[in-house]
């Protein structure tokens, strides 16, 4: 029972970071259809974003407070990782409205196979591990054989998921952002017709949900501690799995659908085997996407013409 | 007239670019320059190594964000000054006529590169002796075309799947995997030759291209590209893990080389060279697996042009331009797309017996993901359906960084240990979201349908 409980924490807490990057995959795909191929690079790039602040901040200039530190190191990264998500919209997306079909996606894999690529040539391809910044631990539950500890490290990035996706939210339900931006997913001709500016809240999502995934970028910097060139591709691959699982297009869907395949992942690894962990999740998205297609809390998706 | 009109909603646009003034040309470059610098902060401008100390150390390049910014700016600079011309001119020409001309116009240059590169690809072997002196000599030529055919062969093998029936498939690799293992494991473990493990290899591929083709093929394009990489995933790291079957990570080692037809390519007697009354050389394997991929390829070409001429073939291109009209008109739209799936799957499963047999090991890092995504990317580059322009591409992707590679003056300039294998898949990425932002039908050749109205409805 003890260990089951160490594992549902550990579970929550990668599935916060994957929510995370979920959110980003569902407003996209909410809001022009398209699987964006490249988030989980995205997602990746700002982890090494994160990387460099930290230690410029830490070695070169000497702060010690790891609050400021931290808060710093999060913004920064927030504000560079959206101007990537703004250029690559700009660059190999928007062109391509009213192409065919499969031209995003494509263009998507390109943008993808590029980044890691650029991060592999400018940083190098061997793993970056930073020291610990944050090693406390509360201790929840004690007794002779284990210990149930919830880290601080742990509690910062729950926290810090609820909290965004609370923010957002509101954001999405009580801004007249938010309003421009369901109107884009409902009908962007309409939308355009009443007056809604539709590329530029097709910009502001994607900087949004680049933003996001820096969040989950820095929180996975912070919890594992070390970041290399390939890590964008797995983790967003689980991450589409969340947003697929949740019901594409919808916010907290994607959230619930990152906590369950970050405790499916986390309890496969503690029962069964770690080997076959990332199979877990690859399994569970075929089985989704072919069973249920609209997920847990989307709306089953009508085929027109 | 529609055209008229169109051309008049155009004009003021073109006539306000005529009066963008070289000041504001400087001010956009500018603002490209801008974006860029923010891009290169702070990834470019330091780099992080792992010091002598147990932390990572910081190297400044400012220089380097400086030069990308400036080349930035300058690029941008001479597109408005340059392509901004060409581009209104296009525009107008475009609006202008009619586009049933373009095709035709485009068909010229495949009645010229396709035979000349047919001719180039049959007598290879011998422009390699000769080029070099003597065949052993020649061998690198040869090495390098049979790897390029590798490619081309499995550039076809997908554009059956991606350029005729319009499925995205970025899990291709697994079946190429499938057929690679099948090989090995059946003459490692059976001890049969390869002339009985191709057939079999293929027809493995096959029927795991059927067996996850079956569910998946309902999905949507989008929908199915993922779930065709995840079962890409599914099979590498069951490759890895499963050590028992697999060998794991380690792979499978000392497969049984490839015979001419059951006569073993040996110095010894009942070898090959003997048999044909020929001095031993070990070269005559090399070229002897040189024509076998070549013919294996070419049957896959061969197949691909007279599917398409089948009304299976025309339910795939049409597929692959329209789905829902398919379905209105009473095509079995999943079985199509199945036959088209385990067609390419199936093509796949030779040419991973031929990497199995040419190798003579096997490993689950020959199939990752990346494998997969540059199939697709000289599929997408070759322009999606075009057999002549999948060609093209696997010479220029595959062939090009190695020879680039050769070259010394790229590290007179570059600074030494520069390897331009590093920046292949960068370019690769680049190469395919400009594809798909200028040109999404292809460099050379058009991926237009087999059969098309003389007149289209609009």
């Amino acid at each position: 029972m003890e260990f089951f409980a160490q594992q549902f924490i550990n579970g929550l807490t990668l599935g916060s970071i994957y929510g995370l990057i979920a959110l980003g995959y569902t407003m996209v795909f909410g809001i022009i259809g398209m699987v964006n191929f490249a988030h989980g690079d995205v997602f990746m790039l700002s982890s090494f974003i994160a990387l460099i602040f930290f230690l410029i901040l830490t070695t070169w200039l000497g702060l010690t407070s790891v609050a400021l530190v931290f808060l710093i190191v999060l913004i920064l990264a927030m504000v560079l990782t959206a101007l990537w998500g703004w250029a690559i919209e700009r660059v190999a997306y928007r062109p391509l409205r009213g192409s065919f079909r499969l031209a995003p996606l494509i263009s998507a894999i390109g943008v993808s196979i590029f980044l890691s690529n650029f991060v592999q040539v400018v940083q190098g391809a061997r793993n970056k591990p930073v020291p610990p910044l944050v090693r406390d631990v509360i201790v929840l539950y004690q007794n002779e054989q284990y210990t149930v500890t919830l880290s601080y490290k742990q509690a910062i990035i729950m926290t810090t998921t609820a909290l965004l996706l609370a923010g957002f939210w509101y954001l999405v339900q009580r801004t007249p952002f938010g309003r421009a931006q369901r109107a884009c997913e409902q009908d962007r001709r309409m939308a355009a017709l009443l007056g809604i500016n539709v590329d530029r809240t097709i910009s502001l999502t994607f900087v949004l949900g680049a933003a996001l995934a820096a969040v989950a970028g820095t929180l996975y910097l912070l919890y594992y501690g070390v970041v290399s060139f390939s890590d964008g591709f797995v983790p967003g691959v689980k991450a589409f799995t969340a947003a697929v699982l949740g019901g594409i297009g919808s916010l907290p869907g994607a959230v619930l659908g990152g906590l369950i395949i970050g405790l499916i992942e986390t309890f496969w690894s503690a029962y069964f085997s770690i080997e076959y962990k990332d199979v877990a999740a690859f399994l569970i998205l075929i089985v989704v996407l072919i069973f249920k297609p609209s997920g847990i809390l989307g709306r089953p998706e009508v085929e027109k013409v | 007239m529609a055209q008229g009109s169109t051309i008049g909603r155009v004009a003021p646009t073109v006539a306000a670019r005529r009066t963008s003034a070289l000041p504001e040309m400087v001010k956009d470059a500018a603002l490209f320059a801008l974006v860029t610098l923010g891009l290169a902060i702070p990834v470019v401008a330091y780099r992080t190594d792992l010091g002598q100390g147990t932390g990572l150390e910081l190297t400044g390049r400012w220089g380097l964000v400086a030069g990308l910014c400036a080349a930035v700016f300058v690029l941008r600079l001479a597109q408005r000054l340059v392509l901004g011309e060409v581009s209104r001119r296009r525009d107008i020409r475009t609006l202008a006529e009619a586009d049933s001309k373009a095709p035709a116009r485009l068909a010229r240059p495949g009645r010229i590169i396709g035979p000349l590169t047919l001719g180039i690809a049959l007598t290879l072997p011998l422009l390699a002796a000769f080029g070099s002196g003597s065949l052993s000599e020649g061998r690198y030529w040869i090495d390098l075309g049979i790897l390029i055919l590798t490619y081309v062969m499995l550039g076809w093998g997908l554009n059956i799947v991606v350029g005729l029936a319009g499925l995205l498939d970025l899990g291709y690799v697994a079946f190429y995997a499938v057929g690679a293992y099948s090989y090995a494991l059946l003459s490692t473990v059976f001890g049969l030759s390869f002339w009985i493990c191709l057939p079999l290899a293929g027809l493995f591929a096959a029927a795991f291209g059927v067996l996850l083709g079956f569910p998946v093929l309902r999905l949507r394009g989008d929908y199915l590209a993922i779930v065709t990489l995840a079962f890409g995933e599914i099979i590498r790291l069951v490759l890895i893990n499963w050590v028992d079957f697999s060998g794991g990570s380690a792979g499978l080692s000392s497969i049984p080389r490839a015979s001419f037809f059951g006569i073993p390519f040996t110095a010894g007697e009942g070898g090959f060279a003997s048999t044909f009354g020929l001095t031993f050389n070990p070269m005559h394997r090399v070229v002897f697996l040189y024509y076998l991929i070549l013919v294996l390829a070419l049957i896959t070409n061969l197949v691909t042009l007279r599917m398409r001429r089948l009304p299976l073939g025309r339910a795939w291109e049409a597929l692959r331009e329209d789905e829902i009209a398919c379905r209105s008109l009473g095509i079995d739209t999943t079985m199509t797309k199945l036959t088209a799936f385990a067609l390419g799957a199936m093509f796949a499963g030779f040419a991973g017996s031929f990497f199995a047999v040419r190798q003579g090991f096997v490993s689950p890092e020959s199939f990752n993901f990346l494998e997969s995504a540059i199939i697709l990317a000289i599929v997408v580059l070759g322009g999606m359906g075009s057999q002549l322009g999948v060609a093209v591409a696997a010479i220029a992707m595959v062939g090009a960084p190695e020879l680039l590679r050769n070259l010394g003056f790229l590290k007179a300039v570059f600074g030494e240990g520069f390897d331009p294998n590093e920046y292949r898949l960068l370019l690769f990425g680049l190469a395919m979201v400009a594809m798909m932002v200028w040109r999404p039908r292809g460099l050379i050749s058009e991926r237009t349908p087999s059969v098309r109205l003389g007149v289209r409805a609009r």
